[in-house]
């Protein structure tokens, strides 16, 4: 769930090499998706992405983990489902991969209910662009079907896997990246958050000991792409982040007799992670959860380097830049597909491939027609890589004023208004 | 009896509506008017005539190639998942007073099809030329979809233009979002009634409607009415809409209009009117649904911790 958080040390959650077997928490029957003939290596890790062409391979990606693709097709029926346009990162394919989320929407059109679950592990006062992806798109989501959210704070994580944080700095640190996700515009009335530390009882403890009586400690380790000298709080934390994708661990949400399915929007890189909770919730007698995934944001270096992370500052823009760093940061380090002088720019045109600026434009620029002008233009050498990275300051100024604003807007009280465990009688309408 | 087709044509004409007319061999179904009119470049529309439980009746005119789903549309109706049905070919002949295989918007101008609902498809809007029968099967008439609307307020029937396609969820917390287009049974006060002939312009051929079938007609009509009344006075009681959606669509509601008559002034030309409208609201939209569900969020938490003190205060005995 959480998006380029700190990590002290690389360690690899998915690593597929020629002749070694795959390390990760991942059935015998997924094997089937991993036969890997090619020389290229594929490294998946937890706080770094990377491939070896420079550029991270998707499709790859899709073929390995074994999750479907969304197709335009899908993009259209859910417009039509929902009544309005499909939110850009659709359009664009940011979000471009799923497991079941066909069944969801069977379920929706049927009049059947299904809540969403994203959240993220608070590892630093401030949040960068990349972390906001999947909650503005779970907005999105929540507006469009008109479903709750519960959003999971996972503070214990984030004090298990940092030696220089204690728990009352987690938990601060949870509290103020819950404004950030407010600010993204969640309703109020249909959105519970939570942090781990504090909900940790009752329901969904009973939960996490259901999920955790079914994993081998190995198998939590290749999750959790750790090792048999990380300490046994983190080993054991998975069934922590798996719960509350289980509708009985909010009973003051979901009544016995109602238990709707769970919708995961995330990371791609997050798919062998909850891969194994939709093994586990058959056996507890739970539908599995659905996926959709999402694209990584590329660090602005480049996707040769590794990808927007809290701990490589240079890589990141974050949501309390203002806009003269923001101009700084993109002009001074967002890596240029353009050619190394302006004529042989304007004969040759731009690598669209490895352009950042335009990469980010895919996530961050609404208007299509737009975007599809600034495409072909900077494709073709008309436009120079300066008036692509201005359009970008633009885009993102706007976006991050509009969240600082909102985000000032977020009172204590508010918080615990979101945090509390209060009913959510209209969460569906 | 009802309308002919040539009365409907020179209605046409009367009302200035410009329309091309083809003749061809009788034709049953769409793929045989294809073969006469398709190679023309307009769109073929078909026609049918359905009927609820109630025995009201609904023509869904649509593009030859939309998909229409009955289940669907019922529901969206309102009239639950299986309350469409074909309606029986007496319908034709007595309500619509058309031939077997040609059902048409244009038999709405019957006056025994007044209480017939009209669903038209949305996609007829984008296409320049729709294929129609003239209330007989061996004409083919090409016009526009505003040319047919301007035909049919001419006798009071609104048109109802739907996505036939979409499929929205209905449940306890949607209601039916087609439910307004459901016969009342209250005939349109501008609808020619039988003995009216306030229409000058046109021919008075009235519709002779054998007896039988007007009493039945008022029977259903008022049994109609009464549950018309029955639904609409469930949907006028007022809810609390706390939807940000709606909201900021009502704010923009209130400035277009002021906004309109400001640039008015400035000469600025229609056209250029609403496109100037329509980018205003796609860059004002994002800031307005934040600082609009900023308010919500913040109302709701002051109102929260109210209560909750409230509580605190009385203590749960009350």
């Amino acid at each position: 769930m959480e998006v380029g958080a700190q990590r002290e040390a690389t360690q690899p959650m998915l690593v597929v090499q020629e002749e070694t077997p795959p390390v990760v928490g991942v059935r015998a029957k997924d094997t089937e998706h991993e036969t890997e003939a090619a020389a290229v290596e594929l490294v998946v890790t937890q706080s770094e992405v990377l491939a070896p062409e420079g550029r991270m391979d998707y499709d790859k990606l899709v073929d390995l983990f074994g999750c479907q693709r969304i197709d335009a097709a899908l993009v259209h029926r859910i417009a039509r489902l929902t009544s309005r346009p499909p939110h850009r990162f659709l359009r664009r394919g940011v979000f471009f991969a799923h497991r079941d989320f066909n069944s969801v929407l069977d379920l929706h059109e049927a009049g059947e209910k299904f809540y969403l679950f994203t959240g993220m592990e608070p590892s630093s006062e401030a949040l960068h662009l990349s972390h906001l992806i999947p909650f503005m798109f779970t907005k999105y989501l929540q507006d469009a079907f008109k479903v709750p959210v519960v959003i999971q704070l996972c503070d214990d994580a984030s004090f298990l896997r940092n030696n220089n944080l204690t728990v009352a700095e987690c938990k601060r640190l949870a509290r103020e990246n819950a404004k950030d996700i407010i600010a993204c515009g969640f309703d109020i009335q249909r959105t519970f958050i939570f942090t781990n530390i504090s909900y940790t009882r009752g329901a969904f403890y009973e939960n996490i000991l259901e999920v955790a009586k079914r994993v081998t400690c190995e198998d939590s380790i290749g999750i959790i792409g750790g090792s048999q000298e990380d300490n046994i709080g983190i080993v054991g934390f998975p069934p922590v982040e798996a719960a509350p994708s289980l509708p009985s661990s909010f009973p003051h949400l979901f009544p016995r007799n109602d238990q709707p399915r769970c919708l995961i929007p995330c990371a791609i890189y997050r798919d062998p992670f909850f891969r194994m909770i939709r093994d586990v919730a058959p056996k507890i007698g739970f539908q599995k959860p659905s996926l959709i995934e999402s694209k990584i944001l590329p660090a602005l270096q480049g996707e040769e380097s590794s990808k927007m992370s809290a701990s490589n500052p240079n890589s990141a823009i974050y949501v309390t830049d203002s806009p003269k760093q923001i101009k700084t940061m993109v002009n001074k380090y967002a890596f240029s597909g353009g050619q190394s002088s302006v004529e042989l720019h304007r004969k040759l045109g731009a690598n669209l491939d490895v352009d950042v600026p335009i990469k980010y434009l895919e996530f961050f620029l609404e208007d299509d027609d737009e975007f599809e002008h600034i495409k072909k233009e900077y494709k073709d050498g008309r436009m120079l890589t300066g008036e692509v990275k201005q359009r970008l300051i633009a885009a993102i100024s706007e976006m991050v004023s509009r969240h600082q604003r909102a985000r000032a807007q977020v009172t204590e009280e508010m918080v615990d208004a979101f945090m509390e465990l209060r009913p959510l009688p209209n969460m569906f309408g | 009896m009802g309308y002919t087709k040539d009365q409907l044509l020179a209605r046409l004409q009367e009302l200035k509506i410009y329309f091309t007319c083809y003749d061809h061999p009788v034709v049953l179904t769409v793929e045989e008017q294809a073969k006469h009119v398709g190679h023309l470049g307009g769109a073929l529309s078909k026609n049918l005539l359905l009927k609820d439980k109630k025995h009201r009746l609904y023509v869904i005119s649509a593009l030859a190639g939309t998909k229409v789903d009955m289940k669907i549309l019922s529901q969206r109706l309102g009239l639950g998942k299986g309350g469409l049905r074909m309606a029986p070919e007496e319908n034709l002949l007595e309500v619509l007073q058309v031939p077997l295989g040609c059902v048409t918007p244009f038999a709405l101008i019957n006056e025994s099809a007044s209480a017939v609902s009209l669903l038209l498809d949305q996609g007829f809007k984008s296409k320049q030329i729709c294929y129609f029968h003239p209330l007989t099967n061996d004409v083919t008439i090409a016009l526009s979809s505003s040319n047919l609307d301007k035909f049919l307020i001419s006798f009071g029937k609104q048109p109802a233009y739907v996505d036939l396609e979409a499929a929205p969820a209905v449940g306890k917390d949607n209601p039916p979002d087609l439910a307004h287009l459901v016969p009342s049974g209250v005939p349109n006060s501008s609808e020619q009634p039988v003995e009216n002939a306030s229409h000058t312009n046109v021919p008075h051929h009235q519709n002779n409607v054998p007896k039988e079938t007007e009493v039945k007609a008022i029977m259903t009509i008022s049994k109609v009415q009464s549950k018309g009344a029955e639904t609409s006075s469930k949907v006028d009681k007022p809810t609390t809409n706390t939807s940000v959606d709606k909201f900021v669509n009502d704010v923009f509601d209130i400035i277009s209009p002021l906004l309109s008559e400001e640039l008015k002034k400035l000469d600025i030309k229609k056209e250029e009117l609403s496109s100037i409208l329509d980018g205003l609201r796609g860059r004002a939209d994002p800031d307005l649904k934040s600082i609009a569900m900023t308010l919500k969020n913040a109302s709701y938490t002051n109102g929260f911790h109210a209560g909750f003190k409230t509580m605190l205060h009385r203590g749960l005995n009350g």
